[in-house]
């Protein structure tokens, strides 16, 4: 079973996701914060990694920031879902090593689940 | 720790980065290059009036008077600079912030929906529900961000008219102390009310004011140093965070009731002391601890207290906890 680490501090995104994930057959991991989120994605060997930007403690691009500089992280993929959407935020995103920018307010479930699939693949 | 702080003050660049803006509407640089042209004139100066006149006090008398009129004109000039460059900064900021805080609850309803609507969940009463709750608490979300947005809006229109009747404050606190138990429990904090004996009635439009106390205890919950909501729910681990401690007194200061809210929480840091009753500020700590303020609260509580006759102020060091005050009139 593919295991996904949700880094997000809305609880009911989180309980959301949980549920809709499951549903799909994969487990799922959450961290409401990003202190905790870096500590999951080193000890819960994640196969992908969702993450917000605007987070308690270490915020979404610092958190990337880090996980692509560890050799242990470097190449778990990442989808930024936060509802940021500057341009410059995007090219901050990808520029970091994201592999996915995904707006929440432009995506439906469906759409954001698909994403993960294709991700995962 | 000085040196440090010198040589961040002279790397300019990544000042000007700070501000987002083009080097040549940077306040640092034209603060730089407003020193280059100082000197270039005081030079100039002193070459022009040396061959203009003879006696060579009077020449430095004139040099001197302009080198202090210039760099006058050049410190007010960056220093208006610099706040219009703030102003900028923390606007973009503001809209950053609200459209994130505005989308986030909506894009938990419209996901929530889809969930349910999506007949995956017809036979999970329980999963239902669960939907449910998250609808009914991301649309008193917005409903809460929009009221204080109009609020706002009302303050800057003048017509935030307060309905003054006497009220007891201690009774308005009390209240909102029961109702916040449900966070109080969530983020393991203590609140604490003190209350002197015969005390007056206070004079102000009771529901504005629980307003006030309302984002003032919101504050000191969220901000406790070691507030961690929910989260072993998630990582399945025990309670290991200490008691947050908020405390509240209420006396009597002359004529005037006095309202002090004291937390041991994150505290504010000096650099940003200077606007935190401004609309749409979030310090740096705050925006760590917590993501989901909007920034209002406090801009709201010190104009409602302004208009009923009061004062409001705080006292906050960084990793320490703040006190925010405020002061009503008495019947």
């Amino acid at each position: 079973m593919k295991k996904i680490l949700f880094i997000e501090d809305e609880s009911a995104l989180q309980q959301t996701f949980g549920d809709v994930l499951k549903q799909e057959g994969y487990q799922m991991i959450g961290a409401l914060d990003g202190e905790v989120g870096l500590k999951l994605a080193k000890s819960g060997k994640p196969d992908l990694i969702l993450l917000d930007l605007i987070l308690p403690k270490i915020d979404g691009f610092e958190v990337l920031k880090k996980i692509k500089a560890d050799p242990e992280t470097k190449d778990i993929p990442v989808i930024v879902l936060t509802n940021l959407e500057e341009s410059e935020d995007v090219q901050r995103a990808i520029d970091l090593g994201a592999k996915n920018y995904l707006v929440k307010a432009n995506y439906s479930l469906r759409e954001v689940v698909e994403k993960i699939k294709k991700a995962l693949q | 720790m000085k040196v440090k702080n010198i040589l961040k003050r002279l790397d300019i660049i990544s000042q000007c980065q700070e501000y987002k803006l083009p080097l040549w509407q940077c306040p640092q640089f034209f603060f730089l290059i407003m020193g280059i042209i100082t000197i270039g004139m005081i030079i100039s100066g002193y070459v022009f009036f040396t061959k203009k006149i003879d006696d060579p006090l009077l020449v430095a008398r004139i040099v001197v008077g302009l080198g202090v009129v210039l760099l006058i004109i050049n410190v007010v000039v960056s220093r208006s600079f610099g706040r219009v460059a703030e102003a900028n900064q923390m606007k973009s900021e503001f809209i950053r912030i609200v459209s994130h805080q505005l989308r986030s609850p909506l894009s938990n309803i419209r996901w929530s929906v889809e969930f349910l609507t999506s007949g995956k969940l017809d036979k999970d009463k329980a999963s239902q529900q669960k939907h449910f709750k998250i609808l009914e608490e991301n649309i008193d979300r917005m409903q809460e961000l929009i009221s204080k947005l109009l609020t706002v809006s009302r303050i800057e229109a003048g017509t935030l008219a307060p309905e003054v009747e006497a009220f007891s404050l201690n009774e308005v606190t009390q209240d909102l102390i029961s109702k916040f138990k449900p966070l109080t429990e969530a983020f393991n904090v203590e609140v604490l009310l003190k209350v002197l004996p015969n005390l007056p009635k206070a004079l102000g439009d009771p529901s504005q004011i629980k307003v006030v106390v309302e984002n003032l205890l919101d504050n000191a919950i969220r901000y406790t140093q070691r507030s961690q909501p929910h989260s072993e729910i998630y990582l399945g681990r025990g309670k290991t965070v200490e008691k947050g401690k908020v405390e509240i007194i209420i006396s009597q200061r002359g004529n005037q009731l006095y309202f002090e809210i004291k937390d041991n929480g994150v505290g504010i840091p000096k650099d940003c002391q200077k606007y935190i009753f401004q609309k749409f500020f979030r310090g740096k700590t705050a925006s760590k601890q917590q993501t989901l303020g909007s920034g209002l609260g406090l801009y709201i509580s010190k104009s409602i207290i302004e208009k009923s006759g009061g004062k409001m102020g705080f006292k906050s060091r960084l990793g320490e906890g703040s006190t925010f005050w405020f002061t009503l009139p008495t019947k």
